[in-house]
């Protein structure tokens, strides 16, 4: 049974302030022109919620843009390496959508699979999340699709869902949420008369994704992707802005005096992304990498990882230049004929 | 409280600048010491690249200097060095870079004498401008 | 929109091309671009003011490439990196069917380069909005430059969508991909940033023909296309150079005249 409380709209302003005297960071969605990002909120900044989706996720908030795994120096023939230390303040995560705080599963199974990743495991030990419910969404959304939902759960841990008043419900969903609530429980009320499902935007579901992961296994020699990938100018766009897409790129930068080794982004969409040093390319066309990105986040994650890699943010898609629509495809997929 | 000593990378060509350089020095001619030369076939190979990547490496200020227009050894690798200085030059100070810490010449063999002074000059130019922070402090932003 | 598509539809039924390459009616009110081999797909096609993206750069795409010779639908901006293109002998005249739209949004045909070159002249090089853009950022004084190009700059995340959006970097392999050495950094780090669009910006200065792709692909609204098009105002102030105008190669840092001026040469 989920603890649910409830608060006031003008009450989040204290609460971020309460975290902010004791050390918390808070990060949540700010615009910028005419986008919305997540970013470091410090006190006195204005923190946006009229917008459906964020351009970018919240993803860097654990796995960073550019992050350094150790460095070296060089003195006299004599070299010391130095892993980074991560050391990350607490923080909250605010305003994110269910579909983001869901796409921290696949997240954390990545860097969980092989091997335990410690920095973001690190980082991810001392962020709480704290989403909100969507009540709106739009025609690039598809979050029912695979498995989630304008209200869903999972990742969070309190999910705020807006109610009619304008102030929100409060369900409480792990122990880390738990112990945050307890430690500013004055800010909260009694949980609201007002039901979740009312006030949640409507998100039609289109397929059923455990028979879709199936239909994919049999598809991977049709024509289709070529056509579907036809217009796409493999620019990496759609795995920058994705909650979920985890490829990155190992860069050292150094000289013979020292150096660092980077961990940075990277995508399958790019040409060189499978080039060997050889010079062969398994995945020397668009039509391959295309493929790839769908079997990869519909086929192959689920299979090996019991996770699927998408969760219907919809950013993919309206961040192409080109008009690829994640879940046009995804349709046209599931309606080829066997 | 020592006194701020530019480091300033000189990009010159071979068959001109670099055999001045020469001159100025079997001439004995005293010249500030801080300025480290890097040679080049020819100011044409001069890549844009490489003044921002001294910059990245802790330089305060740049010359390029090679052999005068229609004196090429290469007979017109000065005159697509010149048109690309133009080009990058503009860019750089569009985005805010101090294009006074970059400085350009054309210095022959025969000007010993001439490197010295340009060198010297740049130098106190350089040192008045003072490091530059701001470059310098770019190269370790970004990186979680 | 009907004169386009019969002309389309014609020019598959008789052989003439193997594919058309236009834009038809996208997702939520946006155009995407369709690659219509049969004349039946022709009725898709549409023109209109959201038709911004410079079909060019599907050219130099191999699976485009393997349906045979294309015709490519054309507006002024699509016509001038076509002449671009010429120039650079990475296209010929024979080796497409080029249907020009006019500003009236009509399809127009042309019987050789020389008619393409007469056509576009009229048009400027930079529209009056980013000529105002351009000059607000002149005004700015060096710190005020640093920090504006610094904030756009730094939200860059190397996607590199500007690079592919961009019908004239059409290198096989990009430099940023060679790795001996990684002469431009990878990671996004700010000074990676800047050295890539600095780079970017060189490489094409007096190339770009300004149809603004790269700045409508990057998903961060970086203002990229004030970096090209300050440059192709530079180009054309110093070397009375244009790009897009014409096919005899006119490209600024492949060309020079030994009578060049600058003004800080010591």
């Amino acid at each position: 049974m989920i603890e649910t409380k409830s608060i006031k709209k003008e009450t989040l302003a204290i609460l971020f302030e309460r975290l902010r005297s004791n050390d918390w960071r808070i990060v949540g969605p700010s615009k910028n022109g005419n986008q919305v990002t997540f970013k470091e909120l410090p006190t006195g900044s204005t923190m946006t919620q009229d917008y459906i989706q964020s351009t970018q996720s919240a993803k860097h908030v654990l796995f960073p843009r550019v992050e350094e795994l150790f460095s070296y120096q060089i003195k006299q023939k004599e070299v010391s390496l130095s892993e980074k230390k991560v050391t990350p303040t607490e923080t909250l995560l605010f305003g994110i959508r269910p579909c983001d705080a869901a796409g921290i599963i696949p997240l954390a199974a990545v860097f969980n699979g092989d091997y335990p990743d410690s920095q973001f495991n690190n980082r991810l030990e001392h962020i709480t999340v704290m989403a909100v419910s969507c009540i709106k969404a739009d025609e690039y959304c598809f979050c029912t699709s695979v498995g989630g939902g304008p209200g869903d759960t999972r990742g969070s841990d309190i999910l705020l869902t807006p109610l009619s008043t304008g102030d929100y419900l409060v369900e409480i969903l792990t122990e880390k949420g738990k112990k945050l609530v307890e430690s500013i429980a004055d800010l909260f009320g009694l949980a609201p008369v007002e039901s979740k499902e009312t006030n949640l935007a409507k998100v039609e579901k289109r397929w059923p994704v455990d028979e879709l992961e199936a239909k994919l296994k049999t598809l991977f020699n049709h024509e289709i992707w070529l056509k579907q990938s036809l217009r796409c100018i493999g620019c990496g766009a759609c795995a920058f802005v994705c909650p979920t897409c985890v490829c990155f790129d190992i860069q050292d930068e150094g000289n013979s005096q020292g150096g660092k080794r980077l961990r940075c982004w990277d995508s399958c969409g790019f040409a060189h992304f499978t080039l060997h040093t050889s010079g062969h390319n398994p995945r020397e066309l668009q039509v391959q990498r295309w493929r790839q990105r769908v079997m990869h986040k519909f086929s192959y994650q689920p299979e090996r990882l019991n996770v699927i890699g998408c969760v219907g943010c919809g950013r993919c898609s309206r961040a192409c230049p080109v008009d690829m629509n994640l879940q046009e495809h995804l349709s046209q997929l599931w309606e080829v004929q066997s | 409280m020592s006194e701020f000593e530019p480091k300033i990378v000189a990009f010159v060509c071979n068959w001109c600048t670099y055999a001045g350089a020469d001159l100025t020095g079997t001439s004995r001619i005293k010249y500030s010491s801080n300025v480290r030369i890097i040679r080049f076939p020819c100011t044409g190979r001069i890549d844009f690249m490489l003044l921002l990547k001294a910059f990245a490496n802790g330089a305060d200020g740049i010359i390029v200097s090679g052999c005068h227009p229609n004196d090429c050894h290469y007979t017109s690798g000065n005159f697509h060095a010149r048109r690309r200085w133009i080009l990058f030059r503009s860019l750089l100070d569009f985005l805010g870079i101090d294009v006074r810490r970059i400085h350009f010449a054309w210095v022959s063999a025969a000007e010993g004498a001439k490197w010295a002074e340009f060198v010297n000059s740049v130098n106190t130019e350089i040192k008045k401008l003072g490091p530059h922070h701001h470059y310098h402090d770019l190269v370790n932003t970004g990186i979680a | 929109m009907e004169e386009l598509r019969k002309k389309a539809r014609e020019l598959l039924e008789s052989s003439s091309v193997n594919v058309v390459i236009g834009y038809e009616e996208g997702g939520a009110g946006k155009v995407r671009p369709i690659f219509a081999r049969q004349p039946g797909e022709t009725n898709s096609l549409i023109y209109d003011s959201r038709c911004l993206q410079n079909l060019a750069v599907y050219l130099a795409k191999p699976e485009v490439k393997k349906f045979g010779k294309p015709a490519i639908v054309a507006p002024v901006t699509t016509l001038k990196a076509l002449l671009q293109l010429a120039a650079e002998n990475q296209v010929t005249f024979e080796s497409l069917v080029i249907i020009g739209i006019t500003p009236g949004g009509k399809p127009r045909f042309f019987s050789g380069w020389s008619e393409i070159e007469a056509f576009v002249s009229p048009f400027p090089d930079v529209e009056p909005a980013d000529q105002e853009k351009l000059e607000k950022i002149a005004k700015m004084s060096l710190t005020e430059r640093w920090q504006f190009w610094q904030d756009e700059l730094s939200r860059c995340v190397k996607c590199y969508a500007c690079r592919a959006a961009c019908s004239l970097c059409y290198c096989s392999r990009c430099t940023v991909d060679m790795n001996q050495p990684q002469w431009i950094p990878v990671a996004s780090h700010d000074l990676g940033n800047l050295e890539w669009h600095v780079m970017r910006a060189m490489h094409l200065a007096g190339r770009c023909i300004n149809c603004g792709d790269c700045a409508r692909a990057c998903p961060l609204d970086i203002p990229l296309n004030l970096l090209t098009q300050k440059l192709l105002q530079d180009v054309y102030s110093h070397f009375n150079q244009r790009a897009g105008i014409g096919v005899k190669l006119e490209n600024p840092l492949s060309t020079f005249k030994p009578d060049d001026k600058e003004s800080f040469f010591g």
